[in-house]
């Protein structure tokens, strides 16, 4: 980012108070997946028939447009499920909306691969959430391993350049760090790495999966000696322990990005799919635009937030009390401190509010049940 | 190649510009890299650049007071060097 000419109000300061429009907006395309992993954000798993239809996602691409939104992250479910997938990535890109979509990988074959490799407005970012079959099929299920790869090899092997390798960092993969970036770096790919939150399926497994405090410490340690290693502002909760780490270091919920769900619905973080977070649908009067512009969600997000509980921290500059949704779905006020606050704050809340019906997603997809068995190789 | 003021430059065309509060955000279809541009003269002197033979005459032509013209010069040298700006 080029920040100029210097002005006396630093840039997070004009990210606090709003944009125009998003920078990154993510669209979740369906719930329908053909995994269903244990921290699945959206507990997807079936589709739901009141999912937007081809016509009515191009409508939100053509406000997309006129509304300067460069580029959305298309994620679901599994995206590449929907028929009209690809359609819709050329539509977007038709209209100068360039698209990232995350993906399992079940459907990139060969094909699909070359492709791809053909466009340059479009990027593919695989999902692996450890560094061999044991650890990642243990979350992400059987067999989600070698598919991943699979898709990967297609991708290498069409030139598609640089695709994303994304992981969400547990306690059971964290000590494979360096294997991840080994693994980026032999497909020539850039590494993601972002934050287990305790949303959706991820609230059950929270417990047993977040990394432990130590661990943390090492992420951030790693991620400052990694500067090229993409995180999209995930852990900015760390900058708490002294070094803060690249980027904007902030809750860019309703001011700088937002989360479209798969019926249309406006939630103001891409981390909770809660009714308290939706401001609203792109199928009412004014669509898109009049929710991220005028809903008083979205306004009063942009306001200044109180430090609450945090404001006699001397870290709370840093870290501007960390993650709404880790701490909503963990019970804690969202002026509280972060559920996995480096000081340790937000420990004893966390255990405080164990026990209490926590809130959950509004709309659970799950095909069935899923629970985490026992720990890879263990 | 260094950025030179005497020269002329204008916007990449795949770059687009988007208004903002605080001047305008420069999203980069090519190498998908986001800029930003802080503050409302410099969105105006950049989209005023095509129009002129030089940066220097692009900035006469401005409303810029000269004594802020070193920090725009240096501004658009970054905008240079991230080719949201290219030689014309």
């Amino acid at each position: 980012m080029t920040m100029t000419p210097s002005k006396p109000n630093s840039l997070g300061d004009e990210m606090k108070s709003g944009l125009d429009a998003p920078i990154c907006l993510t669209w979740e395309l369906t719930y329908a997946c053909n995994l269903q992993c244990v921290h699945c954000l959206s507990s997807s798993g079936r589709r739901n028939p009141a999912e937007l239809t081809t016509e009515e996602c191009e409508a939100v691409i053509d406000e997309l447009q006129r509304m300067q939104v460069f580029y959305v992250n298309i994620g679901g479910g599994e995206p590449t499920i929907r028929p009209d997938f690809w359609h819709l990535v050329d539509y977007a890109v038709a209209h100068d909306v360039g698209v990232k979509f995350s993906t399992n990988g079940s459907r990139i074959d060969a094909d699909v691969a070359r492709r791809l490799a053909g466009s340059e407005y479009v990027d593919v970012q695989i999902s692996i959430d450890g560094a061999d079959a044991a650890t990642n099929d243990h979350v992400r299920g059987e067999g989600s391993f070698a598919t991943a790869i699979e898709a990967m090899e297609h991708l290498r092997a069409a030139d598609f350049g640089e695709f994303k390798i994304s992981v969400v960092m547990t306690r059971h993969n964290l000590s494979q760090i360096d294997e991840f970036k080994a693994l980026a770096d032999r497909f020539g790919a850039q590494l993601r790495l972002t934050r287990f939150r305790p949303a959706g399926r991820g609230a059950d497994s929270w417990h047993e999966l977040h990394p432990t405090n130590e661990q943390q410490v090492e992420l951030h340690r790693w991620l400052i000696d990694h500067p090229g290693v993409l995180t999209g502002d995930s852990f900015f909760h760390l900058s708490a322990l002294g070094e803060s780490l690249p980027g904007l270091n902030l809750c860019g919920a309703g001011r700088v990005v937002c989360l479209i769900d798969p019926l249309g619905e406006v939630y103001a973080c891409p981390f909770v799919l809660h009714d308290e977070f939706k401001a609203g649908s792109v199928r009412d009067e004014g669509g898109f635009r009049k929710i991220w512009l005028e809903s008083d969600l979205f306004t009063g997000l942009r306001e200044p937030q109180s430090a609450g509980a945090c404001a006699s921290c001397g870290e709370f500059d840093a870290c501007q009390g960390g993650c709404m949704a880790a701490k909503f779905f963990t019970g804690i006020p969202l002026d509280g401190p972060d559920p996995e606050c480096v000081i340790g704050y937000g420990a004893d809340l966390v255990a405080a509010a164990q026990g209490n019906a926590l809130p959950s997603v509004s709309k659970d997809h799950s095909r069935t049940r899923v629970t985490l068995g026992t720990k890879p190789g263990g | 190649m260094p950025f030179d003021p005497d020269k002329s430059y204008r916007l990449h065309d795949r770059v687009a510009l988007r208004p903002e509060p605080f001047g305008a955000l420069a999203y980069h279809y090519g190498n998908r890299s986001l800029n930003f541009l802080r503050a409302p003269e410099l969105v105006a002197l950049v989209r005023s650049l095509g129009d002129h033979d030089s940066v220097r005459s692009a900035l006469s032509a401005s409303e810029i007071d000269e004594r802020r013209w070193p920090s725009f010069e240096k501004a658009l040298a970054s905008l240079a060097r991230s080719e949201v700006l290219v030689a014309a």
